[in-house]
């Protein structure tokens, strides 16, 4: 049967684009005021390198919420040099922290040396020498920013990671959909799938290597698994109704999915080996939208069994079921925090759907985002930030915001829709 | 009430005869009955559906009419729907009838019921909310004796809307179940 074929189909509708047609772009629109400051000083040597490293490194600590980065106008000094820090100027520009560096060209690419100080503590925090080929600059400013990030907050950077996302063009029947992998802020994009019939719901495997989603190419919703780098892919199911909302297990063996198949939409999880299905959930309702918690022993999902969308929880080998949300009358497409202590997820409040966050043992929720057309929230691999899409006039974004709700920023494409956001696990481990 | 197989092939060599003796007159006499939809559908875009209900509740004269129409596709295939509802509007039962009329008459086809929704809310839950209303339609037109083997379902939740945009008036001509033949 060819739903459990485990042929890789190769695919004809694969365009993969060394092209960055679809780059986002980045507009910070909600600073934290617990922002650290901190200068990022320009990199000597950098001038005439094809990526302005200091730059890129400043843009990511911006864009965290955890940084208030200096402007380079106000830096009257632009040291390269731990020794040549000097302490009182920088405490002047109320500076906590600062970054110097500089890069030289050797054969096969740069070598970038920088050193982080502590200016209230007077001494170098951290050095290191990273070398880069000449198109790998930015992966070097990335790796950089999160070796700075942790140092400073004890968390793991998370600018080396990527997000995969959907973008449709064109109305009605005249759509076509694309997905697209980019690094996490938003540039060196690449599209791995091109359809004139929808595409949604891409979920990564946690080795950050594949990507499952849901394409309408057969005229119907199947669930896919696409290699990244490939471009690998094979349907792995194609049921009757709806085949949807796929999530990969944290072992990456299994996959939870939402079936009608028997009827009103459930919850199942598959074997990706053999493709074997377990039916977890059997209700009259609408179940979908599974979600696995960090310790793989439960799911949560939307249910509207009682009545509208709710959150429900289920531990997997059991036949315990809870509802988890009881704030509003719409709450659904939970995911959890990295931790396990929270879900992000989406609420109805007054002024519309909006990210909020729920503390999984008190059940308090708080709404995050300031928009109100807000969908699939996917909370970055180290829980400091959840991307999401939303509206912007009449157009899909893609927008981001800090697990507090006190940072905030925006990456909007430069045409057409961009929607279904799915953030990549850690990619360097 | 589904019809024996006797009965209806009498049904379809009935209302072909219907047609034929009616064709001599020239070839628009469906369109007399239906063909004035089609300006009203496209012109329905810009408000709500309600356009087309108008026409066929003022058709009383259904049984002849309806056996006419019964050797062609119905031109009205979009029906409408209210906000996180999957009941079907008094005002467009005549529209599933004569979709039913139609399928009853002719065994060998086959409908695809696409259901929609508008954009709020999560994208899976919205398609399974699209599946909600086409099974609806799909129950209707079975308990009107359409096979169940001549329909099928498939829900494309927010992600085919027919118009763009973020108002009342987008969101109503999105929320819909589409016959597709």
């Amino acid at each position: 049967m060819h739903t459990i074929s485990k042929v890789w189909l190769f695919c004809l509708l694969l365009a993969m684009s060394t092209v960055a047609s679809a780059n986002l772009t980045i507009e910070i629109t909600r600073g934290s005021d617990q922002a650290l400051p901190i200068g990022v000083v320009p990199f000597e040597g950098s001038a005439g390198m094809p990526e302005d490293v200091a730059q890129i490194i400043h843009d990511n600590l911006d864009r965290s919420g955890f940084f208030d980065p200096l402007d380079r106008s106000s830096m009257f000094e632009q040291p390269s040099k731990a020794d040549d820090v000097q302490y009182s100027t920088w405490r002047s520009l109320d500076v906590r922290y600062l970054v110097v560096g500089r890069a030289e060209r050797t054969d096969s690419g740069y070598r970038i040396q920088y050193d982080l100080m502590d200016i209230s503590g007077q001494r170098r925090m951290m050095s290191e020498t990273v070398t880069a080929s000449e198109n790998d600059l930015r992966g070097a400013a990335h790796y950089i920013s999160d070796q700075i990030f942790e140092e400073i907050t004890d968390i793991r950077g998370a600018f080396s990671t990527r997000i995969a996302y959907v973008t449709a063009q064109g109305v009605g029947d005249n759509t076509d959909y694309g997905l697209y992998v980019a690094d996490a802020d938003g540039r060196n994009s690449q599209q791995i799938l091109t359809s004139s019939e929808p595409i949604l719901s891409p979920a990564w495997s946690p080795d950050g290597g594949k990507l499952a989603y849901v394409s309408f190419e057969n005229g119907r919703p199947e669930i896919y698994i696409q290699e990244v780098n490939s471009g690998n892919r094979a349907r792995i199911t194609s049921f009757e109704g709806i085949n949807g909302a796929p999530v990969w297990s944290p072992d990456g063996r299994r996959l939870a999915m939402s079936l009608s198949k028997d009827g009103q939409p459930d919850i199942y999880i598959m074997e990706i080996a053999d493709r074997s299905l377990t039916r977890v959930t059997d209700s009259s309702s609408i179940d979908t939208e599974p979600a696995w918690s960090p310790d793989g022993r439960r799911l949560v999902f939307t249910s509207d069994r009682s009545g509208g969308p709710q959150i429900y929880q289920h531990r997997l080998g059991s036949s315990e079921t809870e509802r988890m949300t009881f704030t509003g009358n719409y709450n659904a497409r939970a995911r959890f925090s990295p931790d396990g202590e929270n879900l992000f997820l989406i609420h109805r409040s007054d002024r519309g759907f909006q990210v909020a966050r729920q503390e999984i043992d008190s059940g308090r929720l708080v709404t995050l985002s300031d928009s109100t057309s807000d969908e699939s929230p996917s909370v970055a691999p180290n829980g400091t930030m959840v991307i999401f899409a939303t509206q912007q006039g009449n157009n899909g974004v893609l927008s981001a915001v800090s697990a507090d709700g006190r940072s905030s920023f925006r990456l909007p494409a430069a045409q057409g829709d961009v929607r279904d956001p799915a953030w990549s696990p850690f990619l360097n481990e | 009430m589904q019809l024996k197989p006797l009965a209806r092939s009498l049904a379809v060599a009935l209302s072909i005869a219907v047609i034929a003796g009616c064709s001599s007159t020239g070839g628009t006499q469906d369109g007399d009955s239906y063909g004035s939809q089609d300006g009203r559908d496209g012109s329905a875009s810009s408000t709500s559906g309600t356009g087309t209900s108008g026409q066929y509740s003022s058709t009383t004269s259904g049984a002849d009419r309806g056996q006419q129409a019964d050797s062609r596709i119905p031109d009205v295939k979009t029906i409408y729907f209210d906000y996180d509802r999957d009941t079907i509007k008094g005002e467009y039962e005549s529209v599933v009838m004569a979709h039913a009329r139609y399928l009853r008459s002719n065994p060998n086809a086959n409908v695809v019921l696409h259901g929609h929704t508008d954009e709020r809310g999560t994208r899976e839950y919205n398609m399974a909310l699209g599946e909600r209303r086409a099974n609806a339609v799909a129950r209707f037109l079975n308990i009107q004796g359409v096979s169940s083997s001549q329909m099928s379902v498939v829900s494309y939740g927010e992600e085919r809307p027919a118009e763009r945009g973020s108002s009342e008036a987008a969101y109503s001509q999105n929320r819909r179940v589409v016959f597709n033949y």
